[in-house]
Parts: C-alpha cells; sequence; structure tokens
C-alpha cells in the first residue's frame, strides 16, 4: 500500500478495504510454454483509474483480459468485487457481467443496429423488459454522442463511432470496473480524440477503469496511477507526474525515450 | 393391330405424352425424397455442427469422424450398406424406401454440418469475446451473436448443396427405389428408346436443379456486396 499512499488526493479519496480489482502474483503461460505473466500484482480501487502501458509483447492486454476470464491464468489470484475468479468456476458470467470490455477491434455485433447492439446483453443477460433496455440504451448514446445514429448498423459508421458505441454497450450493463484494451489502436488519427473524450468524462463521473493504452496524453491528464509492464511483470509504477517525470527504471526511461521523441 | 410383336405394341402404347407423364409422376418421388433427405439431413447436420464446434474435445472427434466417413466414400455404397447392411446387422426388413430415406439423410447431414461448421467458425472471433465479455452464456452468444451471422453466409452453399442431394436421389435407384432415374430405365426396357427416356429425365433433373443454382449465386452475390 505504500506507494499507493504516496499517491496524495487519491489515498485519501480510496479506502483500501474498497478494492474492485485484487490480483495477486498472477502467472500465465500460453500453451506453447511461453511464460506471458510471471507474477503480476495489482489492485484498483473504486472510482480509481489505472493506465497500463509497455512495449508490445509485455503481457499488459493479456493481464486485463484475466480480469473477465477471458484469458485463464495457471498460478497466482483475482477477486473482482470481492469474487474469486478460479478455473472452472461455475457461474463466471456473475463476474463478467459486473466487468466492462472494451476491445481494440470494436466488435461491435453487424447484424443488429446500434440501438440493438446496446440492448442486448441488458435484456439477454440482465433480463429486463426491452422498454426499459431501450431507454437506458438512449440515454447511453446520448452520453456518447451517437444518439442519432442509433437505427443504423455498426458497418455504417466511422471507426470512432463505433467505438464510442463499444463503449456505451459495455455501459449498458452497468458495470463495477470498465477494461479498455487499447481503444484507439485501430481508429485513423482523427477519431482518436472522439473516443479519448468519452473516456474523460467517464471517468471524471467515477467510473473505475483499467486502460491498456499508448495515448500518453490521456495518461497524463485522466490516469490516477500508471503501470508500466514489460516482459510479463510490473517494472515501474506511479503517478503520471512521476511515471512521465522522474521514472526510475532504465526499462522505463527506454520506453518512455521512445514514445516521447 | 394383332399381328404386330409385344415390343412393337408397347412402344405405341408409350407415346411420348405417357412417357413425359409417367417420368413427371416419378419425379415426385425424387422431390420427396430431396425433401426428406433435406429436412433430416438438415435437423442431424445441425447437431454435428453443434459438436463440430463444442468445447467438448470427445464430442469434436466423434463428429469430424462421422463427417469424414460420409465424406469420404460413394454415396452409392452408403446407399448399399444402409440397404444390405442394416437388414442383416438389426435382422430388419428395410423397404428401399426407407434405406433411401437413411441414407441420404445421414450423407446430407455429413455435408450440411460441414458447410455450418465452416460458417460458424467464418464468424470472427470477436464476436465471441465481446459476447463472453457481456456475460452471455455459450449458448445465448451462439444463438445471439454467432448463428445470426454464420446463417447469411451459409445460405448460398446450402442452397448449392440442394442440388447436390437432388441429383444424390438417383442413385437411390439402385436399391429398387422408383424414382425419376429408376422409372426412366423401367421404361426404356420396354420401349428400347432409351435415349429418349434418359434425355427426358435430364431435362426434368435440369428443371429442378438450375433454379437452385441461380438462386444461390445471386444469394451469393447479394450477401457479399451487403458486406
Amino acid at each position: 500500500m505504500t506507494q499507493f499512499d504516496s499517491m496524495g488526493a487519491i489515498a485519501t479519496a480510496d479506502d483500501s478495504k474498497d478494492a474492485v480489482i485484487v490480483a495477486q502474483d498472477v502467472e500465465k503461460w500460453y500453451s506453447n510454454k511461453f511464460h506471458v505473466l510471471q507474477g503480476v500484482s495489482l489492485t484498483v480501487h473504486r472510482g480509481e483509474v489505472v493506465v497500463v502501458m509497455g512495449p508490445s509483447g509485455s503481457g499488459k492486454s493479456t493481464f486485463i483480459r484475466t480480469f473477465n476470464a477471458l484469458e485463464p491464468y495457471q498460478k497466482g489470484s483475482i477477486e473482482i468485487d470481492g469474487i474469486k475468479l478460479t478455473p472452472n468456476m461455475k457461474n463466471v458470467e456473475a463476474v463478467r457481467r459486473e466487468v466492462g470490455m472494451v476491445f481494440q477491434q470494436f466488435n461491435l455485433f453487424p447484424h443488429l443496429t446500434v440501438l440493438q447492439n446496446v440492448m442486448l446483453a441488458p435484456v439477454e443477460v440482465r433480463g429486463w423488459k426491452k422498454e426499459q433496455a431501450k431507454q437506458v440504451a438512449g440515454e447511453l448514446l446520448e452520453r456518447v454522442g451517437i444518439l442519432n445514429q442509433a437505427n443504423k448498423f455498426p458497418g455504417q459508421l466511422s471507426g470512432g463511432q463505433q467505438q464510442r458505441v463499444a463503449i456505451a454497450r459495455a455501459l449498458a450493463m452497468q458495470p463495477k470496473v470498465m477494461l479498455f484494451d487499447e481503444p484507439t489502436s485501430a481508429l485513423d488519427p482523427e477519431m482518436v480524440s472522439e473516443v479519448l473524450d468519452v473516456m474523460r468524462t467517464l471517468a471524471q463521473s467515477g467510473m473505475t477503469m483499467v486502460c491498456v493504452t499508448h495515448e500518453v496524453g490521456f495518461a497524463r491528464q485522466v490516469a490516477d496511477r500508471i503501470v508500466f509492464m514489460a516482459d510479463g511483470l510490473i517494472v515501474e509504477e506511479g503517478t503520471p507526474q512521476e511515471f512521465f517525470g522522474n521514472p526510475k527504471h532504465d526499462r522505463t526511461k527506454q520506453f518512455l525515450a521512445q514514445i516521447l521523441h | 393391330m394383332t399381328g404386330f410383336l409385344f415390343a412393337q405394341s408397347a412402344t405405341d402404347q408409350f407415346t411420348l405424352d405417357v412417357i413425359v407423364r409417367n417420368l413427371l409422376l416419378a419425379t415426385r418421388w425424387t422431390i420427396a425424397l430431396s425433401a426428406i433427405a433435406f429436412i433430416g439431413g438438415g435437423a442431424v447436420g445441425f447437431l454435428i455442427m453443434l459438436f463440430r464446434i463444442s468445447p467438448n474435445k470427445i464430442l469434436r472427434y466423434i463428429s469430424a469422424a462421422y463427417v469424414e466417413f460420409f465424406q469420404g466414400t460413394p454415396l452409392i455404397l452408403q446407399l448399399f450398406l444402409t440397404f444390405f447392411g442394416l437388414s442383416v446387422l438389426f435382422n430388419l426388413n428395410l423397404s428401399p424406401w426407407a434405406a433411401a430415406a437413411i441414407a441420404l439423410t445421414t450423407y446430407t447431414s455429413a455435408f450440411l454440418g460441414d458447410i455450418w461448421r465452416g460458417s460458424v467458425q467464418a464468424v470472427p472471433q470477436g464476436q465471441w469475446e465481446a459476447g463472453t465479455a457481456l456475460g452471455m452464456t455459450y449458448f445465448k452468444q451462439l444463438k445471439r451473436v454467432i448463428l445470426p451471422q454464420a446463417v447469411r453466409m451459409s445460405i448460398p452453399p446450402t442452397v448449392g448443396f440442394a442440388v447436390q442431394v437432388i441429383k444424390g436421389t438417383s442413385l437411390a435407384s439402385v436399391i429398387g427405389f422408383v424414382e425419376l432415374t429408376r422409372s426412366a430405365s423401367a421404361i426404356s426396357n420396354v420401349t428400347f428408346k432409351p435415349f429418349l427416356l434418359f434425355s427426358i429425365a435430364a431435362v426434368i433433373y435440369f428443371c429442378l436443379c438450375f433454379p437452385l443454382s441461380v438462386l444461390s449465386k445471386q444469394l451469393e452475390k447479394r450477401f457479399a456486396t451487403d458486406g
């Protein structure tokens, strides 16, 4: 908890008991024996925004994908809002519906309209009435600025619009935490800011977020904490000021030199 | 007419009009057998597809072996094995009708199962992941996310395969099932006009199959442009 106490405002705002994600010594091997996660620990508190950075192949996407059991892990433990994620657990869907995820490739359902994309899970998983789901979906689409496209199909929207719909779709399940897996990496440069704006607003509204991203500006402004991963380990973590202003490890300095030019 | 040979009198009885009428009546059985094979094969094929994509290894292996067997042996042998084999093995007295229906159903199910497995697997992995991340169960994902997309892709090859089924029913003639081909063969035996008989039969098959081929190609084009 020491790093956490050094974070001033965040430490006072959060209670250490109020952790949404507690990952301890998570290890994972791919089937080809590659040791992708080599003992990674991370605690994310309610309302906190954590940005995970690192070179490609460092295991950062794999790590956040263990939080909703999209990736199984072999060693260590992960608790989401007090529920342990174990291999072969019976009701893994119960955890997944509390964890929203936004993918690099959007993964919207192409056969459904924008509105239907957002309504699907609340109706199918939460068992909401269509009317209720429609109303909530409408509000969310308004929040991400896509309400006027509600009856279009994903294929008719730009990448930035699709990603905003994907955010609305994840939010419709009213998750306790949102995971972003390189949400702007597949976008044309001119569409990056519209997605980051939505994420920034979401962060300001108090959503707990874990974002894998290379967007330095976003990380500086929005992150409470930056976690730097390399070769399957967390090398360094700290506030944006510490991380960008005074990186401690050579691996971090090397990485920052490359992305900051 | 009393002085004429039997063959000649038979030729006289079988005017073109009568021949065509008889062949069209036999075509009903070709259509009926095709329909049974397609509906039965579709139902079994759906199960085969579910097994082929199942997370369960054993189900995958069993269904893969099933598909390989029926795709890897001639339909005519499958008909013989069903007609003679089932009778011997289970001491059944299968009618040609039942044997043909069973053999064509299994044959069709193997091919449709494989076509549909291909369509399901052509849906990007990210679609499963999105459904999973939203907390949907495996079957909900399949029903609401994967199958609606897979069905679109599978319609053109499925309709195209219907053509193979219709043509395949002609082989049921070898176990004594009287459909279009068997009927043409029987009439040619008494009229001594095999070329005429088989030509008419070919035209009838073509009239059944060609519209399906055209439909399949049109659907393919439509879905390709829809994206």
